[in-house]
């Protein structure tokens, strides 16, 4: 008697849990592939543009994970995503080492800025040189913040501050603030608190709080910002849907793709370039 | 949805995208609802009318997991789900049916504990009457339950506040998936991100509507049963 009445309780809950999706939209029976993405295509809007296009070439409706690149390399390494789509080429190449990933094709670069309040008060306003512009916001102790979430993004102002000749490690105080959140969460927190931050030139373009923000340094050669994708190896994670994922990747790298790549505009500005053919990129 | 546009004119003008994002979160949080009521009053009531070694540990247990962190739920379904995790095989990470199962693990303690305090008092009432008549133990659970009904939907609205209210969980088993997985407090954190700050708040406000008439509509079929049983 309590046998069937167990039964008939797990019965009842397990229903109850597969008939939810029925209401809702599903379109895990379509073509579709899980693709772990960093915040910043997303913040950028670049997805919203480009996902339509590449759906009416290829049929295929992409989920993205929006996660920095750190995380959405991981998603990719436990298997839940069939493509990952990130920006840091150091951290691109380790994933491949590792025989998580199949290939690794450049897609695309912007460059990273330095965004500050406009009444800068660490005066480092049009510094070409972004090594010294980080030595004097370290020496008058001006707020910074990180991300501090191992993303593209956090990678990249690590490496900054190296080449800068500081230990940031070693060399942080009070005035360096590790925040652990998005692109978009770093830099409402910047906007607040009057502080600088790094950020990826296309979600900054597309932010929409700038209120007191501005870039105060740009163009110098060692703020650019590749983004590669890769295909998870399917010999490692037998879910992986490899035909549709290299067939999102193929549209994105042929010529068609990385025109709508080049045509993402916001009021007229170009947020990423092109470069599937720079082999080295 | 489009950029420049306010959350108020996304309404007016009948958005699809907000109405399914709207859907899904309602879709999601009341099955998770269903689902820990299933769980969590049977539970609750069987744990108010049974005594063994061990029950008051168990009873500050579950009061203390009504305090869950949400992200600690997300985190472990997150595990159990993943490919390369014990579930893995259902494919399940990544759709609604993940975040209903992340959010029936959060509502349930809520439910359950609610249950367990509001029978164990009427149970105070009714002891000697049900012994005295000798009711089976499943009869006195089913009993005790349909005279709290009323107050049990203070249970499950409570329930299903944390469930519509909470974005740590269904943001890491979901994935926030355009279309697919984004609710009403995913899309609310997307929007902070972007620094669409008026958006945001403009797509809080509807969801505090929505949250309201739920509530108010559960009030009147209280008050409405109320009066019908007398």
């Amino acid at each position: 008697m309590l046998n069937r009445r167990t039964f008939f309780a797990a019965a009842a809950i397990g229903a109850c849990i597969a008939s939810a999706p029925t209401f809702a939209q599903d379109n895990s029976k379509d073509k579709s592939i899980v693709v772990a993405s960093t915040t910043s295509t997303q913040d950028s809007g670049l997805f919203e543009y480009l996902l339509p296009l590449a759906k009416a070439k290829t049929g295929i409706t992409v989920k993205v994970i929006s996660q920095g690149t750190g995380q959405a390399l991981d998603t990719g390494r436990r298997g839940d995503a069939d493509v990952v789509f990130v920006h840091a080429k150091s951290a691109e190449e380790k994933f491949l080492a590792e025989g998580q990933g199949v290939k690794r094709f450049p897609v695309m670069y912007n460059d990273f800025v330095l965004i500050g309040p406009k009444s800068d008060p660490a005066g480092i306003k049009g510094m070409k040189d972004v090594g010294k512009a980080l030595t004097i916001i370290k020496d008058k102790k001006a707020d910074f913040i990180s991300r501090g979430d191992k993303s593209g993004t956090h990678v990249a102002e690590l490496a900054l501050w190296k080449a800068s000749g500081i230990d940031i490690e070693k060399d942080k105080g009070p005035w360096y603030k590790s925040i652990g959140q998005g692109m978009g969460a770093a830099l409402n927190t910047a906007g607040a608190s009057n502080a600088y931050v790094l950020s990826d030139r296309g979600t900054w373009i597309h932010y929409k709080n700038k209120d007191q923000l501005a870039i105060l340094v740009e163009g110098d050669k060692r703020m650019f910002n590749q983004y590669g994708i890769m295909l998870v190896n399917p010999a490692k994670h037998p879910n992986v849907k490899k035909d549709l994922g290299q067939t999102f990747i193929d549209y994105l790298i042929s010529p068609e793709g990385q025109k709508a790549i080049a045509n993402y505009k916001i009021n007229g500005e170009q947020l990423f370039y092109p470069n599937a053919n720079d082999a080295g990129a | 949805m489009a950029g420049e546009t306010s959350a108020f004119q996304l309404v007016l003008a009948g958005d699809p995208g907000l109405y399914a994002i709207v859907w899904l979160s309602l879709v999601v949080s009341l099955s998770a609802v269903a689902c820990a009521a299933l769980i969590g009053v049977p539970f609750g009531a069987w744990l108010a009318l049974t005594r063994f070694p061990g029950r008051e540990g168990i009873i500050v247990v579950l009061n203390a997991l009504m305090g869950l962190p949400p992200v600690v739920a997300g985190l472990a379904i997150y595990l159990l789900l993943s490919r390369s995790g014990p579930l893995g095989s259902f494919g399940l990470l990544f759709t609604p049916q993940a975040m209903v199962i992340a959010q029936t693990l959060l509502v349930t303690p809520i439910i359950a504990a609610l249950a367990r305090q509001t029978v164990e008092d009427l149970w105070a009432e009714y002891r000697d009457e049900l012994a005295a008549l000798d009711v089976r133990p499943f009869r006195r659970v089913a009993t005790l339950v349909w005279d709290a009904r009323f107050s049990l939907v203070t249970a499950l609205l409570a329930g299903f506040g944390r469930a519509a209210a909470e974005v740590g969980a269904i943001i890491i088993v979901g994935g926030n998936i355009d279309g697919f997985t984004r609710t009403m407090t995913t899309a609310i954190a997307l929007e902070t991100s972007k620094g669409d700050l008026p958006l945001a708040i403009g797509l809080g406000m509807v969801l505090m509507a929505i949250v309201i008439a739920i509530n108010a509509l559960a009030w009147g079929a209280r008050r409405a049963g109320e009066h019908y049983a007398g």
